[in-house]
């Protein structure tokens, strides 16, 4: 039955551009590259037990690595998704060994002040980042002498990356591994007696997380082919975490559809909203936090039982 | 030009420690991080412009910073009461909860205040420069840190030596105990609350010149008071008043003397007191 979801929702997405109009197709994609950023967060705030309010740094620093590779290297798809991958998870490994010592909201403050120190570098090294402007003009994304710059290729790429970075969390998830990361969420001290090393396991499922982020933004570099410090700033980061606990924190598909919200209300509704897309998004946070402690995957619990 | 970097270190760390012993003290009692507490410190900076205007004199300054100290504490109290009844959920709600209301919040100063940068002079009569150590030395900078000395001792004063300050630190210690000998936890709460926001908006006020308003500024403050939290330790005046320092130095003094590492410097702060002192240089509050 979930497989059968999964791959029904993958063939919608796919079908997607043949019935949605192009900037709608457009901001489908959008929805996509934010909903795996959501997905990665999902692995350390849900299932870890890890509240991460620095989680775009990683995304950025993908994006960065990514753009950075297709302006001065190779403008192949596999290359530039690889190394966003590879330096994602290179500084959330620097990142984790400070951060993974510390728990719940202590660990909340330490990704937060790191993602800021790493937006701040990603304004001031300017020789690499771009600086203030951020990286432009990056080309088109190339699968073998395929060029993705048609919105419906380009679609087709992000669902294609999606369904690899959810499969590979989701797998995570439902492993002995998983299992492990729950057992620290829930009771920390049980699995240190069990002859767990939780610090360990921690650090893996941070720098897994901090892969998939990096995934995500090599997929960001490929759509927007423009990466600003915005992107692995504060707001970018609350914006994925107040996705994951609308969906419904440890429910990856909950952080899809709370990626989807965000998105929608951010980008689509944004221009009607006079711009003021964040304070629809802190009122509806607000009104979440209140009445659905599990957010909207808790609703469908409700429902059945 | 060391001895002014010091000088502005000491000028940044105390108006440092007069926005973190809010937010150290609110955490340490009841577990509520309030991420609100950055945009706090810039309603306070806007307060200064929208009361004292850009070019204040020392009247309007002193009236902005009685505004914003009563503004406080009715944000604060108001805070209290919002995330009360999240008290009985985890930690992380309430700190979810003042996260969408720090966003909202500083949507709407961008609404009422556009997103232009709201810069406020010095007031008048403070608005002069003296020679200082060979050069030309701001007299305002003295202000924060004059302001910010009266109020460490101040804090210290009613937390340590006082019986309201004992009754905060028992909350901090154990509050389970303190409400089980009769004593209403709440109104202990409201107060250190209301308290706390208020002067982080009185730091908004007194930082306004030297930190202009401007969107994002929130974010900033809110960083630099999390960081000097957990370089202190929670819920320890002593502990916030020695990490307000060592941060103010680090930023003014790691910025004049290394400026190409000026960003790694408060993540090396961070991690080599974490590496440490897992719980910060003084840790008070319970291991919950």
């Amino acid at each position: 039955m979930k497989y059968l979801t999964f791959a029904g929702s993958l063939a919608a997405l796919a079908a997607a551009p043949f019935f949605l109009a192009p900037y709608a197709t457009t901001t489908l994609t959008r929805i996509l590259v934010f909903a795996l950023l959501a997905v990665s967060l999902d692995l350390l705030v849900g299932i870890t037990g890890l509240p991460s309010l620095g989680h775009a740094a990683y995304f950025g620093v993908g994006a960065y690595a990514a753009g950075w590779l297709a302006t001065h290297g190779t403008s192949q798809a596999l290359p530039q998704l690889g190394f966003a991958v590879a330096v994602g998870a290179v500084v959330a490994v620097a990142a984790g060994w400070v951060a993974v010592r510390s728990h719940g909201v202590f660990f909340l403050m330490l990704t937060l002040a790191i993602g800021e120190i790493i937006q701040q570098l990603a304004q001031s090294w300017t020789p690499v980042t771009g600086g203030s402007n951020g990286l432009y003009g990056i080309p088109a994304t190339r699968i073998g002498d395929f060029v993705l710059t048609h919105i419906a290729l380009l679609h087709w790429y992000a669902t294609a990356v999606f369904a690899v970075g959810f499969t590979i969390v989701w797998c995570i998830s439902a492993s002995p591994l998983g299992a492990t990361l729950r057992g620290i969420r829930d009771n920390e001290p049980r699995m240190r007696s069990l002859g767990y090393d939780p610090r360990r396991y921690k650090m893996m499922a941070f720098v897994i997380a901090g892969a998939v982020a990096g995934l995500a933004g090599g997929l960001l570099a490929a759509q927007q082919r423009l990466v600003t410090p915005a992107d692995l700033g504060f707001t970018t980061s609350a914006l994925a975490l107040i996705a994951v606990v609308i969906g419904g924190a440890g429910r990856l598909w909950g952080a899809c559809l709370g990626a989807a919200l965000v998105v929608i209300v951010r980008d689509y509704l944004g221009p009607d909203l006079g711009g003021h897309g964040p304070l629809v998004l802190g009122l509806v946070f607000i009104a979440v936090v209140y009445a659905l402690p599990r957010g909207f995957a808790g609703l469908r619990r409700r429902v059945a039982s | 030009m060391i001895a002014v970097s010091i000088l502005n270190g000491l000028a940044i760390g105390l108006l440092l420690f007069i926005v973190a012993v809010g937010l150290s003290l609110v955490f340490g009692m009841m577990d509520v991080l309030n991420l609100a507490h950055g945009a706090l410190f810039l309603a306070g900076a806007y307060a200064a412009w929208f009361v004292a205007g850009e070019n204040p004199t020392m009247a309007g300054f002193l009236a902005a910073l009685g505004v914003a100290g009563l503004a406080g504490i009715v944000a604060g109290g108001g805070l209290s009461l919002l995330t009360e009844p999240l008290a009985r959920r985890s930690h992380l709600d309430q700190a979810l909860l003042t996260l969408g209301v720090a966003l909202a919040v500083a949507e709407l100063m961008a609404l009422a205040f556009t997103k232009d940068v709201r810069a406020v002079n010095p007031p008048r009569g403070l608005d002069r420069a003296i020679d200082l150590f060979d050069s030309q030395y701001p007299v305002y900078r003295l202000a924060p840190i004059g302001i910010g000395l009266l109020l460490a001792a101040a804090t210290h004063y009613v937390v340590e030596r006082t019986p309201v300050g004992a009754l905060i630190r028992a909350t901090v210690d154990d509050r389970d105990m303190v409400a089980a000998s009769g004593i209403d936890v709440r109104v202990v709460r409201v107060a250190v609350f209301a308290a706390g926001s208020a002067l982080a908006m009185v730091a908004g006020v007194l930082g306004s010149p030297i930190y202009s308003a401007r969107p994002g500024l929130d974010i900033t403050i809110l960083i630099l008071a999390l960081v000097v939290v957990v370089v202190g330790g929670l819920g320890s005046v002593r502990g916030v008043l020695l990490g307000a320092l060592l941060i103010g130095q680090v930023e003014s003094l790691g910025r004049a003397l290394l400026s190409d590492l000026a960003s790694f410097l408060l993540f090396g702060t961070l991690a080599v007191v974490l590496a440490l002192r897992p719980h910060g240089l003084f840790r008070v509050a319970g291991g919950r």
